[in-house]
């Protein structure tokens, strides 16, 4: 078999597996959908300002936020915890001793991750289309958004992979997972809107990590703000950060 | 294979092993927890380095060409998970496509009989059918040799049962077969050879009938006899528990001979005639006894 098939096949299976687990299907999937549901139709058709001089609808920023939030939990939350039960029970050790490259082991889970994330995309952005009259990125804005969609998946990706370094077995997994990435999601106005009275503290934070860059760049074509390449090289640069640390300290094993 | 020579020094855990598995035959490698089984087998797998000491494995060096070996061997960790929400022929299918010259998954369910659970999610099948699925998916590359590390621990013995009887199916098919296990047992039944390791050292090779002389070691004659009949006078008794007497011996056949020619002539009847040889469990415990001595054992970390 070569490469290329093997690799899609990988992918068939991570797929099946990860439908029919109850927990991934729950918490990557029906999540974002759901919290885009309860925010809009908790929070109604209130103004929110986006950048200075520009307001739109909240229905509209929900659409964009959790479409973010979406691809974030498909590939970061998602592939941390996945690989760190896998890597606990010996799923991970059993493959070391098959001949399948490690590289091509990795990427299935990566495109998979990608695939659940671009889907979870798409639905929300429909979503939005339907009942909220958001208006869908086309052109140059649909061009910029489709970039900071793959750099971010890769990124949250390849910082899924990195967090399996520091988790010492799968109990741990979610607790760790969520404890990185949830706090981090509030103060980068993923489920509340940052507004210009946010504390100074709160916007470097959201400087430093990439769940804000992120969110903007998702944004921008949705609620029409400026796409800012700046955001795309931070994300970027923790893509490779990731990716480094999980060349160095990724293990088969598990760690006992 | 082209055998197999290892002697190498990782303090404590093996200690300067050197082995020859033949092609074709079910080797087992017998010892107490700790002994370095599963490093052992975990050096010809590639899983580790050694420290020192040659190990070809199929006629490659594990540490160096483990890719290429990959392909042609098989391995059944000591535990190791699957995918729990796959079924039973997905499991096997996903692992077959990892190999260059897989076998077809149908006959692979046959040969571990899981033949009728083949749509059977992974997480419903009971601990023993997961072991032949182990089993399954480390015959899923066809490959040359197989390394079993403790196939059954921690199992009830019909889940015992059905792991060996997979075992010596494969036999059949001309696998070289290597397996750990600290039950006397299962070294007996399944094994055409066996060493026993303790303590990081090999203590005895051999064949499970013959092994450290034990057919040829002294038999333990007892019987009991009636109230108020005393023992022959023919020879030394050993021991004596009330009316059991017990005769060790070296010359079986003329000893027994003489005692039940005695007690014919005599009337006598010999209640409990038992002739005892050293089990494989006792050559095992003597064996082990001696080298984790706390004397030895001290100086494990």
């Amino acid at each position: 078999m070569n490469t290329g098939s093997m690799l899609m096949n990988q992918v068939k299976y991570v797929n099946k597996a990860f439908w029919r687990n109850p927990a991934s299907a729950f918490f990557t999937f029906s999540f974002p959908l759901m919290f885009l549901v309860i925010f809009t139709s908790l929070l109604g058709h209130h103004n929110v300002q986006v950048s200075p001089g520009r307001t739109i609808d909240i229905s509209t920023y929900y659409v964009a936020s959790m479409a973010a939030y979406a691809v974030i939990t498909a590939c970061y939350n998602n592939i941390a915890i996945a690989l760190s039960i896998q890597r606990d029970s010996g799923v991970l050790k059993r493959t070391r001793g098959t001949p399948i490259p490690s590289a091509i082991y990795i990427l299935g889970r990566l495109i998979h991750a990608v695939f659940v994330g671009v889907v979870l995309v798409i639905i929300t952005a429909a979503y939005g289309r339907l009942f909220y009259h958001a208006s869908i990125p086309t052109g140059a804005p649909l061009l910029e958004f489709l970039v900071m969609l793959l750099v971010g998946t890769m990124a949250f990706c390849s910082l899924g992979f990195a967090i399996t370094c520091v988790i010492p077995n799968a109990d741990a997994a979610p607790a760790i997972v969520n404890a990185s990435i949830l706090p981090l999601l509030f103060l980068s106005g993923v489920f509340i809107p940052i507004t210009s009275t946010a504390p100074a503290w709160m916007v470097w934070i959201a400087r430093i990590f990439p769940v804000r860059h992120f969110t903007l760049g998702m944004d921008a074509g949705f609620v029409g703000t400026s796409f800012n390449w700046m955001d795309v090289v931070v994300v970027a640069a923790w893509a490779i950060g990731g990716f480094l640390v999980s060349y160095r300290y990724f293990t088969w094993e598990p760690k006992r | 294979m082209r055998g197999l020579k290892k002697s190498y020094g990782r303090f404590a855990a093996l200690r300067g092993i050197s082995l020859d598995i033949r092609h074709g035959e079910i080797f087992a490698l017998l010892g107490p927890n700790g002994a370095g089984k599963t490093t052992f087998v975990e050096i010809l797998e590639g899983y580790r380095h050694r420290d020192a000491g040659e190990v070809w494995v199929l006629g490659v060096d594990p540490d160096h060409q483990s890719m290429a070996l990959k392909t042609r061997i098989g391995i059944v960790l000591q535990s190791s998970g699957m995918d729990r929400y796959l079924n039973v022929a997905e499991t096997v299918e996903m692992y077959s496509s990892y190999y260059p010259q897989p076998r077809p998954v149908d006959e692979i369910l046959e040969l571990v009989g899981l033949e009728t659970k083949r749509d059977e999610r992974v997480l419903r099948l009971s601990g023993g059918q997961q072991r032949r699925l182990d089993v399954a998916i480390a015959l899923a590359g066809n490959p040359e040799l197989l390394f079993l590390d403790e196939p059954t621990t921690g199992f009830d013995p019909s889940a015992r049962r059905e792991v060996w009887e997979v075992i010596k199916n494969l036999r059949g098919l001309g696998k070289t077969v290597v397996l750990t296990t600290h039950f006397m047992d299962e070294a007996q039944y399944l094994a055409d050879r066996l060493a026993i390791i303790a303590n990081g050292s090999i203590v005895a090779e051999g064949d499970p009938a013959t092994l450290a002389g034990r057919d040829r070691m002294v038999a333990t004659v007892r019987f009991s006899l009636p109230e108020g009949i005393a023992p022959p006078a023919l020879f030394e008794l050993s021991a004596q528990t009330g009316a059991t007497y017990e005769l060790r011996t070296a010359a079986l056949t003329r000893d027994l001979h003489e005692l039940t020619a005695w007690a014919l002539g005599a009337g006598v009847e010999l209640a409990d005639l038992r002739v005892d040889r050293p089990t494989l469990e006792d050559v095992y415990l003597e064996l082990t006894a001696e080298v984790t001595s706390p004397a030895s054992t001290a100086r494990e970390p």
